[in-house]
């Protein structure tokens, strides 16, 4: 019998993976997988799947004592896709033998998941998407299509993918879901140029790609209840961090303002005064939701924290760019790189407000959550619709 | 100074177990004493409030106490279960001189250090709520403005909240705050028309009252302040419970009405504008919590998580006020509905103690982004 796992528990487990595996004579990746086999990836998921079946809560514990002892991370912003959204996907609807096989090498970063979603005619109504799947007689899937946006295709080893495997069904019911092999010839990835000048997403054509059926998450035609999955992970994972006060983009403005007296006017302190105020209540307000998460108690607040975020970031950057004046007029770089993270820190006023224009766009448009929160949240009722029960095939394009 | 101060202390925003009964007391009593059709007839009639709803929220369930130690007479309870009676209070726009008395002129003679004296007694008076007071100021104060002082018992303030039905009124002056009953000889409250139906206003002239005194001119100062910040920062569960209740009603009349062959609730640029109100009231949520914690807690922090907490709420009440208006269409502008109660006492609300502006100028001051 294992004892109950509470955080001493956690803590001598820790320890002991730190006497067995000293930081400073262990390899970065050696370490991490021995992390993952000690349950301490994290903590809430199943025993043997890098996880001890514990409390969520409890990886605070974990993770504070790996970063007093100097102990690599698996540099989560490297490996976000794979972390925030194929892996609860993987977990909730893989059979064992996918959960062994994928799991490891995602949480440690030695494999780069993206997200083959969106579609240049499925973007908002992903559901509508017309990648097909199509099973041969070996009962392989043979796929053909076009993806879009899609962010670090350029560095990923496998693929979240939804296809249409039933063109006669309503669209909803004729999806299912893939693990896509990113090294198949019959994928093409081509850097797709954005605002700021950089690539960080591509197109993705698929032509002939093969997946075996063992490479399917859930049953045929059932595809798109695993992708509500990751998508709901995608909007916890872009709102649900623990940030500190002026720890968002409202810090590099602050700094700048204390820094450089000779950019202020009374109209940017007005509308300094009352953004610092909205940002300090946004994190409080993530601060609040993550309290309600650790205490049990789960609200809906979550799909509210993108909302606002989008939204601040923008206003912000904005006002950023204004304020700077004759700086504001330069912009930083405009190559054409192919970024391995996003990063805002250590970007300029322009490129921050270039790039979080796609917060509100990337993850499901503001519009989209203030219709799901309308209606999940508020209880509102649905528009009337005229494509839930046609068949996708006799749907308009 | 370039890096931000960071609170000390990371405060609990959720509700305890008890917050949530207390809740569910205070709720109970107002939806049986003071339902809206009670209300509109109540701000039409000469008594300011209930004495039956006042002394069963008071006395009964003990809220006139809450901020008060037991040795003093209170219930030894914090600013977080005030602020929780708050918002239920906000909730049904209810008369009661709940935040200026139990609140505002609670914290002021709390913050005399009361052992014994005068004051001590007067405390106690006002935490078993057979007693109320009133802090002598125009509603309008700012924590941080306080220069309002008479110099002597001699001379008229306008503006101050419920001083109508309060037995006694705590008066700030340069000789130091004293406290003068109203019924007491050259003491005139004369009541005001005001803006907000549910909370009285009057000018208090002072003719050579005799007075006690509480305390000399810079104990005054500091405990008047004190007592501002609290209300200040108490004030912002009002304006969330009063939000949270025209969000609610605006999503049932929203669902329920048709006009097109459709519930009006359906219509997307209704939806968003609810949906927009949510999160300013999840959002509002947070930061009332906030400010009520670190009142509870003495943070050092506190001056500043209340002017968030107002520089935010007041602007969340009052659109929640305004929507609810708007999204009932005719009805919304009626005598009858409720709404224009909760839109009065919104805006109101977004100048008693401060408008938001003049609490981001304590931000710019507290979070160090000075003014040009
Ligand atoms: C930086 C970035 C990274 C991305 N990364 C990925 C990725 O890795 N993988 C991936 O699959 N996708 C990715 N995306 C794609 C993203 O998910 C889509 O762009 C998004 O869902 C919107 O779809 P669309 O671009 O087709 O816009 P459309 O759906 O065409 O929307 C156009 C406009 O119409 C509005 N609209 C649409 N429907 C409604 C409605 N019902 N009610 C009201 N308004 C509506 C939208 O809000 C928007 O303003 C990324 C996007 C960005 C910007």
């Amino acid at each position: 019998m294992s004892r109950a796992i509470d955080a001493a528990e956690v803590r001598r487990r820790t320890r002991e993976l730190l006497a067995a595996h000293p930081p400073a004579t262990t390899g970065r990746t050696d370490f991490l997988r021995a992390r993952f086999d000690a349950g301490l990836a994290w903590v809430h998921y199943p025993v043997g799947l890098g996880g001890l079946d514990a409390p969520r809560s409890l990886q605070q514990v974990a993770d504070a004592e790996l970063a007093a002892a100097d102990a690599p991370d698996n540099d989560p912003r490297r490996i976000g896709i794979g972390l925030g959204m194929a892996a609860p996907t993987v977990l909730g609807f893989g059979t064992d033998e996918q959960k062994r096989r994928f799991l490891r090498p995602l949480w440690v970063g030695e494999e780069v998941w993206c997200q083959l979603f969106s579609e240049p005619g499925a973007g908002s109504d992903l559901a509508a998407l017309a990648t097909r799947a199509v099973r041969d007689g070996s009962g392989d899937w043979i796929v053909d299509g076009q993806k879009v946006w899609t962010s670090s295709a350029h560095l990923a080893r496998w693929a979240i993918l939804i296809a249409r495997t039933d063109p006669d069904q309503p669209k909803h019911r004729g999806i299912s879901y893939f693990i896509c092999d990113m090294t198949d010839p019959g994928v093409e990835v081509r850097p797709l140029r954005q605002i700021t000048g950089e690539a960080e997403f591509n197109e993705v054509f698929l032509t002939g790609v093969r997946i075996p059926d063992s490479h399917r998450l859930g049953p045929v035609g059932e595809g798109w209840k695993v992708a509500r999955t990751t998508l709901m992970n995608e909007r916890v994972s872009i709102g649900g961090s623990r940030i500190p006060r002026e720890g968002g983009m409202i810090g590099p403005v602050a700094r700048t303002w204390r820094e450089r007296p000779e950019l202020r006017t009374p109209d940017t302190h007005q509308r300094l005064l009352t953004l610092w105020v909205e940002a300090e209540v946004a994190r409080l307000t993530g601060e609040r939701l993550r309290q309600q998460l650790v205490a049990g108690q789960p609200g809906p607040e979550g799909s509210g924290m993108k909302l606002a975020f989008a939204r601040l970031n923008q206003e912000i950057s904005g006002l950023e760019v204004e304020l700077l004046g004759d700086e504001g007029l330069l912009y930083g770089d405009w190559t054409m790189v192919r970024p391995e993270l996003v990063d805002f820190t250590g970007r300029d006023a322009g490129y921050r407000y270039l790039r979080s224009k796609g917060n509100s766009i990337e993850g499901g448009t503001s519009e989209i959550l203030l219709n799901i929160v309308a209606e999940r949240v508020l209880g509102l009722p649905a528009e009337p619709r005229n494509d839930k029960d046609v068949a996708w095939k006799d749907l308009s394009r | 100074m370039t890096a931000p101060t960071q609170p000390s202390a990371t405060p609990d925003l959720l509700y305890t177990r008890d917050e949530e009964d207390l809740r569910s007391a205070v709720r109970a009593l107002l939806t049986d004493r003071a339902d809206a059709p009670t209300v509109i007839a109540a701000t039409e009639s000469d008594t300011p409030y209930d004495p039956r709803l006042w002394s069963s929220l008071a006395t009964g369930i003990g809220a006139a106490g809450l901020l008060v130690p037991e040795e003093l007479g209170g219930q030894g309870a914090s600013h977080r279960e005030a602020a929780v009676v708050l918002e239920e209070l906000g909730r049904a726009v209810a008369p009661a001189p709940y935040l200026t008395s139990s609140v505002v002129a609670t914290e002021t003679l709390l913050a005399l250090g009361a052992d014994g004296g005068p004051a001590g007694a007067l405390l106690g008076e006002l935490a078993s709520g057979t007693r109320t007071a009133v802090l002598a100021v125009p509603f309008a104060t700012a924590p941080a403005r306080v220069d309002t002082a008479l110099a002597s018992l001699d001379g008229t303030v306008r503006g101050v909240a419920e001083a109508a039905a309060a037995d006694v009124l705590l008066v700030p002056t340069a000789e130091g705050l004293y406290a003068v009953g109203t019924t007491d000889p050259g003491v005139a409250v004369q009541p005001l028309v005001p803006l907000d139906l549910t909370r009285p206003l009057s000018a208090v002239t002072l003719t050579g009252a005799a007075g006690t005194l509480l305390a000399d001119a810079d104990a005054s100062t500091a405990a008047v302040r004190r007592g501002l910040l609290a209300g200040a920062g108490l004030l912002a569960s009002e304006q969330l419970g009063l939000a949270e209740w025209c969000l609610t009603e605006t999503v049932r009349h929203t669902r329920e009405r048709h006009q097109f062959n459709r519930p009006v609730g359906s219509f997307q640029s209704l939806k968003h504008r609810m949906a927009h109100l949510w999160l300013e009231v999840v959002s509002a949520r947070a930061a009332a919590r906030n400010a009520a914690d670190a009142l509870a807690t003495g943070s050092p922090d506190a001056p500043l998580a209340v002017a968030v907490a107002q520089a935010y709420c007041s602007g969340v009440a009052v659109h929640a006020a305004e929507e609810c208006v708007q999204l009932h269409g005719g009805i919304g502008m009626t005598w009858e509905h409720p709404a224009h109660l909760y839109l009065k006492r919104a805006k109101a609300d977004s100048i008693a103690y401060g408008t938001a502006g003049s609490h981001r100028r304590a931000v710019a001051e507290l979070a160090d982004l000075p003014a040009p």
